[in-house]
């Protein structure tokens, strides 16, 4: 037992590190939560994966549920709004799983008193532009108001359920995998952040969040079974995803840096912030871990969709260094860390 | 210890006529113009740290940093060929009349 | 557009130039003919490096030393507590986004943040001061941090007239202090120094002159990009081979002999150096800034009585008296060999500036179960 005032967790409270998306939330959810997945579906993916989604055999196919909650700052941002945002999550999350082809989706609404209600109804029409480009529906929903000051202006919840055939985990890598990414990172992040944190830099920075089941469908139409591995990189951005591939197939990532596709936006608002775009929120992108015979393939599938023209290889599984992730910048390598919390901009 | 990046001024304004609106490589910025070392106009280059212009960058030495570094590369190169020459000697027991490495 | 900047910036990442720099390093270390320790002083540095992974670049006989060259990482326990402790009190702090994790003995800004009290992140001190404008019935204190490259931004603020509620809590460090602790260490095997870049765009390269020859060690100043660092260290190493304790400025486009006369003015308008402790490193002389007395009105420390003991602050921070940062920093002990590593101190609550930084010595070897070399991986 250690002494003193670092004894227990007694006096410890939730910081907003917690639901950054990096180690700190991951050990909270699995301190805190997992016994609720006990034991855990006999034959199928649980909460103990800690993957997108769930996935419940349903005779010969696998029914993929998830659930996501979703609050911003601000609420409408440059690219798309809370509202766009709730449905590309879920349906994003089903589509990491393997599922394309939602049931459908609810969502739940929080709202503060006094929230305009002209601003709900553009957030609804966003919700049903979104659902549109998916080919899916919200076929339930719940309503709550809460008091001035109890709650952040709007939170909405979205789950959605579908069925699959072959479900696609995020442990599948063995090494000699290639890591493909469909498109550019930190742009959904960056553009946030700049808005919200008032940092008053101007340029064509936009959000990328969109939902991505079609180019998802592409993508495993033409890879099938070699695609072994996905998962969108939302908080965390792609260095959080690196790692719990890496993680969960206990293999080492070489991640090559100069492919990474990077907007020179993004990369400029980037740089004057100190901020790297590798840790920084996607919500229109995905990781694909690929069997090297497919790899040329599935990048011609999603090279081929709107959404990933451009897509890149970016990495390889490697079997040395089990769970690390390392960065070849082209003139050097380092390990990549995972971040702890939000990225801040930086002085130094 | 201090993140500083250049930037090409736009134009200059504001009330006290100190604030630049500055072009990062695609994004802007506004930064304050109050203690960069040198006068700035439209066109010139600066180098911000926290929002202020810490100094106007000559566009001339972005290309004489990097002749500078072509010198001391060629510096090093020559002193080492001189050293490899000495250990090749020693290694031989004879004069070599060139390095093993003859890059500069 | 940005284009011809843009470019121009560009060549000092050109990896065929960054391999030819790499290569006269790795000869010049070779023509030394024995291992070569030396040492940076500036964080920015340390982030460059890392971020374009030049460590795997250096000769493995040259030591590059991270030294107690970030500002923010050295800013010690009892200063966070002061910005928490106005921020209990109900101030609204405003500060640079290093400084939200800093721990203090109880809780970060961050945490206050968290609890939902008044912190905000601002990019620039203009940010803090249209806030207090903005907010003319709350006080508003602008926590600050930085060497004199980020104390210039504060005092030009300051000059250009802030409002009644605006104070300035000053936890700005002095880089030619950082340079006399390192110049301080006994038997140091420390052979020359990288100078901070944007830290002598403010004071010039000339500053380091005496110090050059009072440590009979070469000083080059050097900017950030990996062909600034790269042709530096190896002017760096030329000069050691050479037994030449000069000081070069391979950093021209940026810094010159004088430095930045304007806002050196403007500096010491409002700054004075007093000594200041630093995180795990040691009592330094001159080594903090505060504000001089005829600026009290705008001082936060003269402006209110602080008090950190309501926040569990301490007058001294004594886990750092137990501390081997410094040591640790000069590569004279490994981390292992603290007593605080891993135990007391950890990255969620590091003790030392070590521990502090995402670069740190103590931080990576937590992290990583030692300082790994990632040479030959997965080739």
């Amino acid at each position: 037992m250690i002494p003193g005032p670092l004894a227990g967790p007694a006096a410890e409270r939730i910081g907003l590190k917690h639901g950054a998306g990096g180690r700190a939330m991951r050990r909270l959810v699995e301190e805190l939560f997992l016994p609720l997945g006990e034991p855990g579906p006999v034959d199928g993916v649980g909460l103990a994966a800690m993957d997108d989604g769930a996935a419940l055999r349903v005779g010969d196919q696998w029914l993929i549920v998830t659930t996501d909650s979703h609050v911003v700052q601000p609420p409408f941002f440059p690219g798309g709004d809370i509202g766009r945002l709730s449905i590309s999550g879920t349906v994003n999350d089903l589509a990491m799983m393997g599922c394309t082809e939602p049931l459908g989706l609810t969502c739940a609404v929080i709202v503060e008193e006094g929230f305009p209600r002209a601003d709900l109804a553009r957030i609804r029409d966003s919700m049903a532009a979104a659902c549109a480009e998916a080919g899916v529906t919200v076929v339930t929903g719940d309503t709550k108001v809460m008091g001035k000051g109890e709650l952040d202006g709007i939170a909405l919840n979205t789950a959605g359920f579908g069925l699959t055939r072959r479900v696609v985990r995020d442990d599948g890598l063995r090494p000699g995998d290639r890591i493909l990414v469909t498109g550019t990172v930190g742009d959904h992040g960056l553009a946030v952040l700049t808005r919200r944190r008032d940092l008053r830099i101007e340029g064509a920075l936009s959000s990328d969040v969109a939902p991505l089941n079609g180019l998802v469908r592409a993508a495993l139409a033409a890879g099938g079974d070699a695609v072994v591995a996905m998962k969108d990189p939302t908080r965390g951005g792609l260095a959080s995803v690196l790692h719990e591939f890496a993680e969960k197939a206990k293999v080492g990532v070489l991640l090559d840096g100069p492919s990474v596709p990077v907007n020179a936006e993004t990369a400029a608002a980037a740089e004057i912030l100190g901020i790297d775009p590798l840790v920084v929120a996607n919500e229109g992108k995905a990781v694909i871990g690929v069997r090297p015979e497919a790899v040329d393939r599935v990048l011609a599938a999603l090279r081929g969709h709107p959404l990933g023209r451009r897509a890149a290889v970016v990495g390889t599984a490697i079997a040395e260094r089990p769970g690390d992730v390392i960065l070849d910048t082209g003139l050097g390598r380092r390990l990549l860390a995972e971040v702890e919390g939000e990225p801040l901009p930086r002085i130094c | 210890m201090c993140l500083g990046v250049p930037g090409k001024v736009l134009s200059i304004g504001g009330a006290d006529g100190m604030d630049a609106t500055v072009d990062f490589f695609g994004v802007r910025k506004v930064l304050r113009l109050d203690i960069v070392d040198q006068p700035v106009a439209p066109g010139d280059y600066v180098l911000n740290h926290v929002g202020f212009a810490i100094r106007r960058i000559p566009p001339e030495e972005v290309q004489e940093t990097l002749a500078l570094f072509e010198t001391v590369l060629k510096e090093a190169g020559a002193g080492d060929l001189l050293a490899a020459d000495v250990r090749g000697e020693m290694a031989a027991g004879r004069a070599a009349p060139g390095g093993p490495d003859g890059r500069g | 557009m940005g284009a011809a900047d843009q470019a121009g910036e560009l060549k000092f990442r050109d990896p065929a130039r960054a391999r030819a720099l790499a290569e006269a390093l790795a000869r010049e270390v070779a023509a030394v003919g024995r291992p070569v320790e030396v040492m940076h002083v500036c964080g920015t540095h340390e982030q460059a490096i890392a971020r374009f992974g030049l460590r795997a670049a250096f000769p493995r006989d040259l030591h590059v030393i991270m030294g107690p060259g970030c500002p923010v990482c050295v800013t010690d326990t009892p200063e966070v507590d002061e910005a928490v402790a106005l921020a209990a009190a109900g101030a609204r702090v405003c500060t640079y986004g290093d400084m939200l994790r800093l721990p203090g003995a109880s809780r970060s800004l961050g945490d206050v943040q968290g609890e939902g009290g008044k912190v905000e992140v601002v990019y620039s001190v203009t940010q803090a001061v249209e806030i207090a404008r903005a907010r003319p019935a709350e006080e508003v204190v602008f926590f600050a941090s930085g060497f004199e490259t980020t104390a210039v931004a504060t005092a030009a603020a300051i000059l250009g007239g802030v409002p009644a509620n605006f104070s300035v809590l000053s936890a700005h460090k002095y880089v030619p202090a950082a340079m006399e602790v390192v110049a301080r260490l006994e038997d140091t095997k420390i052979e020359g120094y990288l100078a901070a870049g944007h830290a002598a765009t403010i004071t010039g390269w000339e500053i380091f002159v005496p110090f050059a020859r009072a440590t009979g060690s070469p000083v080059v100043v050097a900017g950030f990009e990996p062909l600034d660092v790269l042709a530096a260290l190896l002017e760096l190493v030329r000069l050691v081979r050479e037994g030449r304790p000069e000081v070069a400025n391979l950093y021209p486009r940026c810094v010159t002999r004088e430095g930045n006369r304007p806002a050196l003015e403007k500096l010491w308008k409002v700054f004075r150096v007093v000594d200041g402790d630093w995180r795990g490193i040691a009592r330094v002389p001159s080594g903090n800034l505060e504000l001089r007395p005829e600026w009290a009105a705008v001082d936060a420390r003269r402006r209110f009585r602080i008090d950190t003991a309501l926040v569990g602050g301490a007058a001294k921070n004594e886990l750092a008296d137990r501390c081997l940062c410094g040591l640790i920093m000069q590569a004279r002990k490994d981390p292992s060999d603290c007593e605080l590593f891993g135990k007391e101190c950890r990255p969620e609550v590091p003790v030392g500036a070590c521990m502090v930084s995402s670069e740190g010595a103590c931080r990576i070897w937590h992290t990583y179960g030692g300082a790994p070399d990632l040479r030959g991986v997965g080739a």
